[in-house]
């Protein structure tokens, strides 16, 4: 098995540290990893991405132009990496602040309406767990448990109040999300 | 099995420091390899090991800070990136003179100037054939993963006082700021005063023991037959590293009759692209330079005669090809493939530069 | 009388420290590096911590400081001693740690070092020869050359317009929160002499007892850079150096 991921939107959506969960879950598993984020001033508040690699063997090139699966939250984003998903890959996107939506016929597209979801929940900072749970339901090449495992791992002993909230996120996600 | 942590490569530097027993680090804020310093002060490594660290007010005060540490034949460090390290190449050139260990990692950023944060691999020259003044030399180590980042630090630190030398982790922008899993090593406490005496009175300073005369630590020999003597002994040490340090790897060049060199992260990029290749058909290897100094010269020579064609794949404009090309002295047609400024090239990209190159 | 019946120990009234080496000294007679070289070697060995002592020797006259004090010695980049003591100190908190710094290398290229490791409260001591003028370069301006003073780079006399003005960098370092002790001396009368050899103990006491930077400038002749006597020197030094870098405790705390 082997997972290439892109992840893209907006500084401060959390898209570095759902990656990080991703790759965290994969370590549950024993799987390799590699989490390689955009770096420098677009962290603070311009776009930002990173590409998590879970595979079975070792992994090489930590940098790559074609992914199996992109996720997108912005739509600067979904025009640059759109056409950088394989053909059979899966695009999965939040329309929120989209005007072009996605236009390729060749690969899984999927929408979640994470904005809409946070706002329900009536915590914004529940967003990026609604688009991972998004992601785990299209593509389970994680388990639920050692994606809570990985969690753990990468909160904060001092933030573990909010594991419940995470958890609850993540499967509000897994629900919302249609394939279209 | 031991316990697998994922971190990013800067992280791992500083990890590293103090589970290897390093005695202090001394550094400035620069990206991307700011995570060492705050990784380190989050720690606090001076409640538990009792590790100094310090955040100075420069560059060039933290290699003479290191400078001074290494003087006390404590296991010292610093970290930064292109711009800092040119601030440091001074502090790096007295070290060199005094046969001083020490670790200075370079997490390289594109230049030349100010430049941009974004990784480069352009400082081959600066760190492989001195950067500062005189005839001297860094070993040089290339990181093209997390846990080499972790692991090269206490391996430096061991060649370092193997040979009284200072020693570089020349990394990048994307050794530095990626995260993978690291095993963790079992840890090594820091020399006590006892352990230092015995194994660094005869030049540190340590305080004047009773049996000696006060040592002296200088680079300074105004007189030329007294200069040229310290001169000759350096070379003939660089002989002896030249001779037993140099580390490199090899991907599939078993069978392969084309060659990529590549060091670093550019390394493992281009394994991707020999699975293009083989893909193919074309029976392609990476010779990966673990040591740029010393370069592996013996392991590429011996390569040479099977190899249609040899590409260096480097981010910066061509600066080790200058090596490969002295090495394989005609034997081969030698070709190079680099992106600048930041870019990172694709195996793809790669692969398409590569195959034109054969096509020619 | 017998000589031997003069050379007994009842009788001795001066002796070499035995902290300074036989060595023959470089600097030129008149020069007044060999009398702190003296005072600092006393201090030492009367304090009992030659095995407890670093000198962090600088790039200038004084470079050579480590072939006439036997202790352990640093020999520093230009500037830089101040960034040496630091990790020197604090990698071995036991040990009595100074640097020896020129006019040139402490006030000049070595602001940064020397203001950053005073302002961060360092418990080191520094000593700064301060003789208006770079010494073994040949006699060019430094930074704490005086209005109208000669020099190889200033041959018209030191201009405010062109070179800017005589830098007071003791009363700079005074106004740091990190230093304890700052105080300006000079070594060209037996008086002033003793005077600045209880400023050097002080300040070695001083880095035991977790205060500060201790900072010693002592006011000084270059015979050689000034082309001038022993004697003219001094007196040069009294009339013109004093009024403008006034002698005594700036700080002590």
């Amino acid at each position: 098995m082997k997972e290439e991921i892109i992840i893209a939107g907006f500084g401060g959506q959390g898209v570095l540290f759902m990656g990080r969960i991703l790759a965290y879950g994969g370590i549950m598993q024993d799987q390799e990893v590699t989490w390689m984020p955009s770096y420098g001033p677009e962290m603070r508040g311009g776009t930002c991405n990173v590409s998590v690699i879970l595979s079975d063997n070792k992994i090489s090139s930590p940098i790559l132009s074609r992914f199996d699966t992109a996720i997108i939250l912005n739509q600067q984003s979904l025009d640059k990496f759109e056409k950088q998903v394989k053909p059979g890959g899966v695009l999965i996107y939040d329309p929120n602040g989209i005007t072009r939506h996605p236009e390729r016929k060749d690969i899984k597209v999927c929408r979640i309406a994470a904005v809409d979801e946070a706002a329900k929940l009536g915590n914004a900072k529940a967003y990026n767990m609604i688009v991972l749970g998004a992601y785990l339901k299209v593509k389970p090449v994680v388990t639920f448990e050692n994606v809570i495992k990985g969690l753990r791992k990468s909160l904060p002993e001092r933030h573990h109040h909010l594991m419940e909230m995470n958890e609850k996120a993540i499967s509000v996600g897994m629900e919302a999300v249609e394939i279209l | 099995m031991a316990e697998k942590i994922l971190m990013k490569g800067n992280e791992a530097i500083a990890y590293a420091a103090i589970n290897c027993g390093c005695d202090g680090y001394f550094g400035y804020p620069i990206t991307p390899q700011s995570e060492v310093m705050e990784t380190l002060m989050l720690e606090k490594p001076w409640e538990t090991t009792g590790m100094v660290v310090l955040q100075a007010e420069s560059e060039v005060s933290s290699i003479n800070m290191v400078y001074g540490g290494a003087c006390c034949g404590k296991k010292v460090m610093t970290s930064s990136s292109s711009p800092g390290i040119s601030l440091m190449c001074e502090g790096l050139s007295y070290l060199a003179g005094c046969e001083l260990p020490c670790l200075v990692v370079n997490v390289m950023r594109g230049g030349p100037g100010l430049g941009t944060i974004q990784p480069s691999q352009s400082d081959y020259f600066q760190a492989t054939k001195g950067g500062g003044h005189g005839d001297y030399r860094t070993i040089v180590l290339a990181p093209a993963t997390v846990q080499d980042m972790y692991d090269y630090v206490d391996l430096s630190f061991e060649l370092a006082f193997k040979y009284r030398n200072p020693v570089m982790i020349l990394g990048d922008g994307v050794v530095g700021q990626m995260m993978e899993k690291v095993e963790l090593r079992p840890a090594k406490p820091r020399r006590t005063d006892k352990e230092l005496r015995e194994l660094c009175d005869s030049w540190a300073t340590l305080g004047k023991s009773a049996s000696r005369p006060g040592n002296i630590i200088t680079s300074l020999a105004l007189d030329a037959d007294i200069m040229e003597r310290h001169n000759i002994h350096l070379q003939n040490k660089y002989a002896t590293i030249e001779a037993n340090e140099a580390r490199y790897e090899t991907y599939m060049t078993k069978d392969a009759d084309h060659l990529i060199v590549a060091f670093g992260c550019m390394s493992r990029i281009c394994e991707n692209v020999v699975e293009l290749a083989r893909q193919d058909g074309i029976k392609l290897g990476v010779l990966r330079p673990i040591t740029l100094y010393p370069y592996p010269e013996k392991a590429l020579d011996a390569l040479v005669p099977q190899m249609k064609s040899i590409m260096s794949v480097e981010l910066n404009s061509g600066q080790m090809v200058e090596d490969v090309r002295r090495i394989a002295s005609g034997r081969a047609p030698v070709h190079f493939y680099g992106r600048q400024g930041g870019a990172v090239p694709s195996p793809e990209e790669i692969y398409e530069a590569f195959v034109k190159t054969i096509k020619k | 009388m017998d000589i031997n019946e003069i050379i007994k120990p009842e009788n001795k009234v001066y002796g070499k420290s035995t902290v300074l080496k036989d060595a023959v000294m470089h600097y030129c007679p008149g020069c007044s590096h060999g009398t702190v070289h003296k005072i600092l070697a006393e201090v030492i060995e009367e304090m009992g911590i030659q095995d407890k002592t670093i000198g962090i020797s600088p790039v200038g006259c004084s470079v050579f400081a480590y072939n006439y004090l036997n202790i352990d010695w640093q020999q520093a980049a230009h500037g830089r001693a101040p960034a040496l003591a630091t990790a020197t100190k604090r990698l071995m908190p036991d040990k009595y740690v100074f640097t020896y710094q020129g006019d040139g290398d402490l006030a000049s290229i070595g602001t940064a070092e020397i203001m950053h490791a005073c302002n961060r409260g360092e418990n080191i001591v520094v000593i700064f020869i301060n003789n208006a003028i770079y010494g073994m370069t040949g006699g060019q301006m430094a930074p704490t050359t005086l209005l109208g003073q000669v020099t190889a780079t200033t041959p018209y006399g030191r201009d405010a317009k062109l070179n800017g003005y005589p830098l007071k960098i003791t009363e700079l370092i005074a106004q740091l929160e990190g230093t304890c002790y700052v105080t300006r001396q000079s070594v060209q009368n037996p008086g002033a002499v003793r005077r600045a050899k209880r400023a050097i103990q002080k300040a070695f006491e001083n880095s035991m007892l977790d205060k500060g930077t201790s900072f010693i400038e002592v006011v000084s002749t270059c015979n050689s850079g000034w082309k001038a006597s022993p004697v003219a020197a001094n007196k040069w030094m009294e009339e013109n150096m004093f009024p403008f870098y006034p002698l005594g405790d700036l700080k002590d705390r």
